[in-house]
């Protein structure tokens, strides 16, 4: 939240944020649409595109039948077209129903036409445990899309940077998913009034510190301030970045911290195992082996599907007791 | 209704299908002889279909092709010498050596890309439809796709859609009789790939797809329907694929047999096409022999361009992987 915009600003929550940047959009750019599973009068199961039918109409908020090869290929056809299409897909999970025309058509049609065609599409989706809602409606599957050279994928953990991130991936010439997370709807925020982007590519500290640096995903960024503040009062400063954008992810940020830090954690919500903080625990280690203190430690979710009973639900999800207790094993504390 | 055939016309088409014949014969040639690198996915025996839709469109009316793509690409307008350095994988084709026979496309021609995944193209067909009518526009839309692909979610569920939203869609099915190496009656339990239509809400057309003159009348019922507003068609023609599934003689599997493939050349598009435009005056033999000849120094000449043309520099590696731009 580090940007400067000189702007009427009010505490609004997550989902607000959402409806608020989609609306923007659609008034700024002629040629963008909404088109998903009811996105229209329903407004999404959460709500976040409610109102948006009424003043914008039916041809630009359009109902999809439950198709998700429909909808991401609608939306491939469309920008290759002349459109600048915000598809929802409901929940991220829901991503298997369509991922060749992800990962096969949209990733790849521009590099394969050699540059021939653009396609400026926003994807939103949702992911994120902690609901009760189980095994295919909790996950968070960003590792998956940050391997396919072709999309942008970035992940807002606040209501300012949900905002300013819609925002820059409706301006984007790129495909761009955007992950929001359920559990982080309610959380509000200072939210300017008028449109203003979070860049892709771009992580932000959110906490200065000077022993050790967690890097944070998602809704664990909230995770991690937590943890950090319950690790100060044993006398242990730590830096807390959001990685934001995990493609393009930012070397250099994370870089930077580990250099006066010497020591790192990476926090996601995924499955520990091939999740994205491999990735950031290699580039570190490439990039400022000779930095490092300690071992980069890694939280995420245990290798297992996400589990419906509140009662293992509880122990699933990462949160700030495991950071604060995996920073110490880190520290020999 | 679809405009009366002139002269002019059937020879167009005669010349889209001359084209296409012989442009897969001497990439199938190139490819066998290991000159062309990869594999190619020839139209040979299916001419008719692309020329006979392809005559009713524009440049900017779109269409989505598949693995077979080159004769979509032909018919729709495109150039010898671009596909030929394509093929090659050199810089000067229509993706600059990045797509290969699989992705061949140009955008200018409206070319939404050859498709190496069955059942890729039906879904961005319509939404290329979908965003004809969001734009205000008259063109149109055409997902060709084969029998196979029929049976692919994705045609499923943009069939469904394109009735629902009544898009300027059509989708041609090209039943060849074979998915890949499985025969019609062994991947699914109908004959008409037309009926799944019915389930959709839309006109299911059936067309014999060796003969150009019906094809065309078909096609143009169906996209002056989608022109008008009126929604999707899908059109089935009935045709055959005179190679293998890839190349020319493929792996020389035994899963059809002389026989059939016999019969099916005895129905040839082209040449039965021919006696037809002799019998009417359209063409004479002479006429027909100048045509092969100009298309046969056309290819000579591409086939030069794209031999003599350079490859990719490493540098052009990461270009296009992304766009640079905003242009919102």
């Amino acid at each position: 939240m580090s940007e400067a915009v000189k702007t009427e600003s009010r505490a609004i929550p997550y989902v607000l944020a959402i409806t608020e940047a989609v609306r923007q959009v659609l008034e700024e750019q002629d040629n963008a649409f909404v088109a998903g599973e009811d996105v229209g009068e329903a407004g999404s199961v959460y709500g976040y595109y409610r109102g948006l039918i009424d003043q914008f109409g039916a041809h630009r908020i359009i109902d999809t039948p439950i198709s998700e090869k429909g909808i991401i290929g609608l939306g491939v056809g469309a920008a290759a077209t002349g459109c600048r299409p915000i598809l929802d897909i409901m929940f991220m999970d829901f991503l298997g129903e369509c991922m060749d025309e992800v990962a096969n058509q949209m990733a790849k049609m521009r590099f394969m036409f050699g540059g021939g065609a653009t396609l400026p599409i926003t994807v939103l989706t949702m992911a994120g445990a902690g609901m009760n809602l189980a095994a295919q409606h909790s996950q968070s599957w960003e590792a998956i899309l940050a391997h396919l050279p072709g999309v942008k994928v970035v992940m807002p953990s606040n209501a300012y940077d949900a905002k300013g991130l819609i925002i820059a991936a409706a301006r984007d010439d790129n495909p761009v998913f955007v992950v929001l997370n359920k559990a982080s709807l309610a959380m509000s925020a200072e939210v300017p009034e008028a449109m203003y982007e979070v860049p892709i590519g771009k992580a932000e500290v959110v906490r200065q510190g000077s022993d050790f640096t967690i890097l944070a995903m998602g809704r664990m960024v909230v995770e991690a301030l937590s943890a950090a503040k319950t690790l100060e009062a044993d006398g242990l400063s730590c830096e807390v970045i959001d990685v934001r954008s995990v493609q393009p992810f930012d070397t250099e940020t994370a870089v930077a911290s580990l250099k006066k830090t010497h020591r790192a954690l990476v926090v996601h919500e995924a499955v520990r195992f091939g999740g994205f903080g491999g990735e950031i625990v290699a580039q570190l280690q490439e990039e400022a082996f000779d930095y490092l203190d300690a071992p980069i430690g890694r939280v995420g979710a245990p290798f297992s599907p996400v589990p419906f009973s509140p009662a293992l639900e509880k122990i699933y999800v990462p949160n700030a007791s495991k950071i604060v207790s995996e920073v110490k094993t880190l520290l020999g504390m | 209704m679809a405009k009366k055939l002139t002269n002019k016309m059937l020879q167009e088409l005669h010349l889209k299908m001359v084209r296409i014949r012989r442009f897969e014969e001497e990439a199938g040639k190139l490819m066998e002889d290991g000159k062309i690198p990869g594999a190619l996915h020839l139209y040979v025996g299916q001419e008719a279909v692309a020329s006979g839709v392809m005559l009713h469109l524009a440049d900017n009316d779109y269409i989505t092709s598949t693995h077979r793509g080159h004769g979509h690409l032909i018919a729709k307008g495109g150039d010898f010498s671009k596909m030929f350095a394509e093929l090659f994988g050199k810089v000067t084709g229509y993706c600059k050596g990045k797509g290969g026979s699989m992705h061949i496309s140009n955008m200018a021609l409206g070319m939404l890309g050859a498709n190496g995944i069955v059942g890729g193209g039906p879904p961005i067909a319509m939404g290329a439809a979908f965003s004809n009518r969001f734009r205000k526009t008259k063109q149109v839309s055409v997902a060709f796709f084969g029998d196979g692909a029929s049976n692919e979610g994705s045609f499923h569920e943009a069939a469904n859609m394109a009735a629902l939203y009544k898009l300027p869609c059509i989708f041609v099915c090209e039943n060849n009789g074979y998915g890949e190496y499985t025969s019609q009656a062994n991947h699914q339990a109908i004959v008409d790939v037309a009926d799944r239509a019915a389930g959709y809400g839309m006109p299911g057309v059936v067309v014999d797809g060796m003969d150009v003159v019906a094809v065309y009348e078909a096609a143009g019922q169906a996209i002056d329907r989608a022109r008008k507003g009126e929604g999707p068609t899908l059109l089935e023609c009935k045709t055959y694929r005179f190679y293998d599934h890839v190349g020319v003689r493929g792996m020389g599997l035994t899963y059809r047999t002389d026989e059939e493939l016999e019969a099916w050349k005895a129905k040839d598009a082209i040449s039965s096409f021919e006696k037809v435009l002799v019998k009417q005056k359209v063409l004479n033999q002479k006429k027909i022999d100048q045509v092969y000849a100009e298309v046969n120094a056309d290819i000579e000449q591409a086939i030069a361009f794209a031999e003599s043309s350079p490859y990719p520099s490493p540098e052009d590696l990461l270009v296009d992987v992304y766009s640079l731009g905003a242009s919102a």
